[in-house]
């Protein structure tokens, strides 16, 4: 196996090809140019980049009053600036409407050391109540080039958790995200994994390991959660021995795990439902690394609930598992800051 | 300052229409026993002057009878109504018009109807299940085109599009209607704040500065002056004016721009043109009679004032 691909600061590069026909589009930024990787972009086209600085509630307004003159507001700053700062603006000036704005909400969950006041946990959760809203999670390289045009097919406003900085490249370049479908990773016939953002490394870590011990698995990778309605995932649901895993960098509360359980009740399914998130709890200013491990959503925290379900010790140790990719140290060139 | 480009009809004639507006609110709070009374009393004058003189608008050819509501925007609903047809077409060199109170409907809805652009019959359909003459209009009310209900977010929304009409190269002008409580918001300065730094001068914001609000008076509740100065430092160009005379509204209007956004603060009065509602005072925000002979009492005036016209 080939080594696994690492990208450095991919949207920043990719935002300024994909926009470069595309005149309507402008990119709105509170402060966060470089830390959002729309610096490029700003220096590119200038007259399409527009600072609001430190104040995002007039910012989200702005850019529905934009959507509503035919332009396609890119509005770019950390996720919890965007859902906790300014949400009766997300309400009432773009998702009420149904206005063509694309948010990317960046720092999902533990991917920031910058403590609780930057860490979003709960964004899915209150986006996804909002009606008209469609919501969308890259997980590696080949989603975050590939989420703009799955956000630009959407005729309404989209909220996009976004990666920035390193970013590994787990999917093929050539399969692109695509709006509405889940990634097949894996198939097989006694459980089915649902994971999201960069869960879905982990998950795959663990799959790695556990298929070796003769367990299989069907593992989707989740892009879209709202809507939440692809067929061949939906199947998945049901056609397992025992049960369904849900694995996000998120709380368990509203997020993948509970719209993976809403739907199972609704069709009927009865198999057993477990969820790996964020446990009702709020994180801390720490590593990633050191956060998965603490809030128990890594590859061995996935590998620990597949022993339970199945009642078995397959005796897996870190050294067992492929290395994950190599996270981002605090102080690099591929982040504006340390957060 | 007075503007001397004005002709005594066209004065008389948006006089006429700012009784008009007093006249048709009173009326509807007589018979529901209550309203936003005091707001039409304050901005009659205000929105008779922009509707007649200083908005360039789109005409309306007849008086529009208001649509029954047709649901809320959606992917599945792309034909949902706006109140904008009620302000005449949308053309780059035509003007546009927010109301960002939406509290202040009900004097809007009496407003284009004083000036022609709504049917009179329309106001029977106010605040009644399945109409579009709502209460505390929304995006499909007559006279709206935006989300401004939720207080602050309708400058900023009209600022977006002003920004990008500029964009495109649009030289119509963008006039925002404001209450002085929206001054009490920080998104209202965020906005002021970043129309002021783009140097946006084709918007026009006026301010209904009648100092009352849901509490009582603005001086009670939260102060928000000296607004002037805290307007200019934030890089507007502002008038303070008598806001019931018609050439003190409209003066400021004419002026060639000076590359700021212009702010017009208009001065007034909570019970003008009903002198009676005086006894309310400080709670104007919302008319409401707590017995028969308060509302004998309003009725009487209106008989008196207007003639009935019942």
């Amino acid at each position: 196996m080939r080594p696994m691909e690492i990208l450095s600061k991919l949207h920043a590069k990719n935002l300024v090809q994909w926009a470069i026909d595309k005149p309507d589009v402008l990119v709105l930024s509170a402060d966060l140019t470089s830390s959002t990787e729309i610096d490029l972009f700003r220096d590119a086209y200038p007259d399409r980049f527009i600072s609001f600085g430190v104040a995002e509630q007039n910012m989200m307004s702005f850019a529905g009053g934009l959507a509503r003159e035919g332009f396609f507001p890119f509005v770019h700053t950390f996720a919890v600036f965007i859902y906790r700062r300014a949400y009766d603006q997300i309400a009432m000036s773009i998702s009420y409407p149904n206005l063509p704005v694309r948010m990317f909400g960046f720092l999902p969950g533990v991917t920031t050391p910058g403590g609780a006041t930057h860490q979003a946990i709960e964004d899915i959760s209150i986006m996804r109540s909002l009606p008209n809203m469609t919501i969308l999670e890259c997980g590696d390289a080949t989603d975050v080039e590939t989420v703009l045009d799955a956000a630009h097919s959407v005729n309404g406003p989209v909220y996009i958790r976004m990666l920035r900085g390193e970013i590994p490249r787990l999917f093929d370049k050539s399969e692109p995200m695509i709006f509405g479908k889940a990634r097949l990773l894996s198939r097989g016939s006694d459980i089915t994994i649902l994971s999201s953002g960069i869960c879905t490394e982990e998950a795959m870590r663990a799959v790695e390991a556990l298929k070796k011990k003769g367990i299989s698995f069907t593992h989707l990778h989740i892009s879209t959660l709202k809507p939440f309605d692809d067929n061949a995932m939906l199947e998945a649901l049901s056609a397992n021995k025992y049960g369904v895993i849900t694995m996000e960098n998120h709380t368990i509360i509203g997020g993948l795990g509970t719209i993976a359980a809403e739907k199972m009740a609704e069709i009927g399914i009865s198999n057993k439902l477990f969820r790996i998130g964020i446990k009702d709890a709020y994180l801390h200013g720490a590593g990633r690394e050191y956060l998965m491990k603490e809030y128990e959503i890594d590859a061995s925290a996935l590998i620990r609930r597949v022993e339970d379900i199945t009642d078995s010790r397959f005796n897996i140790t870190e050294d067992d598992l492929k290395k994950a990719h190599h996270i981002t140290p605090m102080h690099s060139d591929a982040k504006a800051e340390a957060l | 300052m007075k503007s001397d480009m004005l002709d005594t009809l066209s004065i008389t004639k948006i006089q006429q229409a700012a009784k008009g507006i007093r006249r048709r609110v009173l009326e509807y709070v007589i018979k529901n026993n209550g309203g936003y009374l005091s707001q039409a009393c304050s901005s009659a004058e205000i929105l008779a002057s922009l509707y007649l003189e200083i908005m360039n608008l789109g005409n309306v050819e007849l008086p529009i009878m208001p649509p029954a509501f047709s649901g809320v925007p959606s992917q599945n609903n792309p034909d949902y109504l706006t109140g904008a047809m009620f302000n005449g077409q949308k053309a780059p060199h035509l003007d546009r018009f927010f109301l960002s109170p939406s509290q202040y409907s009900l004097v809007l809805y009496a407003a284009l109807i004083e000036t022609g652009r709504m049917a009179a019959e329309g106001l029977e359909q106010f605040n009644k299940d399945g109409s579009t003459v709502e209460m505390i209009g929304a995006e499909h009310s007559p006279g709206m085109e935006i989300m401004s209900g939720s207080l602050g977010q309708g400058l900023s929304q009209a600022a977006g599009i002003a920004y990008a009409r500029r964009l495109k190269g649009e030289t119509g002008r963008t006039w925002v209607f404001m209450s002085d409580g929206e001054f009490q918001i920080g998104q209202t300065w965020e906005a002021m704040q970043t129309m002021g730094f783009y140097k946006m001068d084709n918007v026009g914001i006026y301010v209904d500065v009648n100092g009352y609000q849901c509490d009582g008076s603005t001086a009670s509740v939260m102060s928000i002056e000296p607004l002037d100065k805290r307007l200019e430092s934030f890089g507007a160009r502002v008038f303070k004016v008598n806001g019931h005379d018609i050439d003190e509204l409209i003066a400021p209007s004419k002026l060639q721009s000076d590359g700021r956004p212009l702010v017009v603060l208009c001065y007034t009065n909570p019970y003008q043109g009903i002198e009676i509602l005086k006894e309310y005072a400080p709670k104007f925000h919302y008319i409401r009679f707590k017995t028969e002979a308060e509302r004998q009492k309003l009725s009487a005036f209106l008989n008196e004032a207007h003639g009935n016209t019942f």
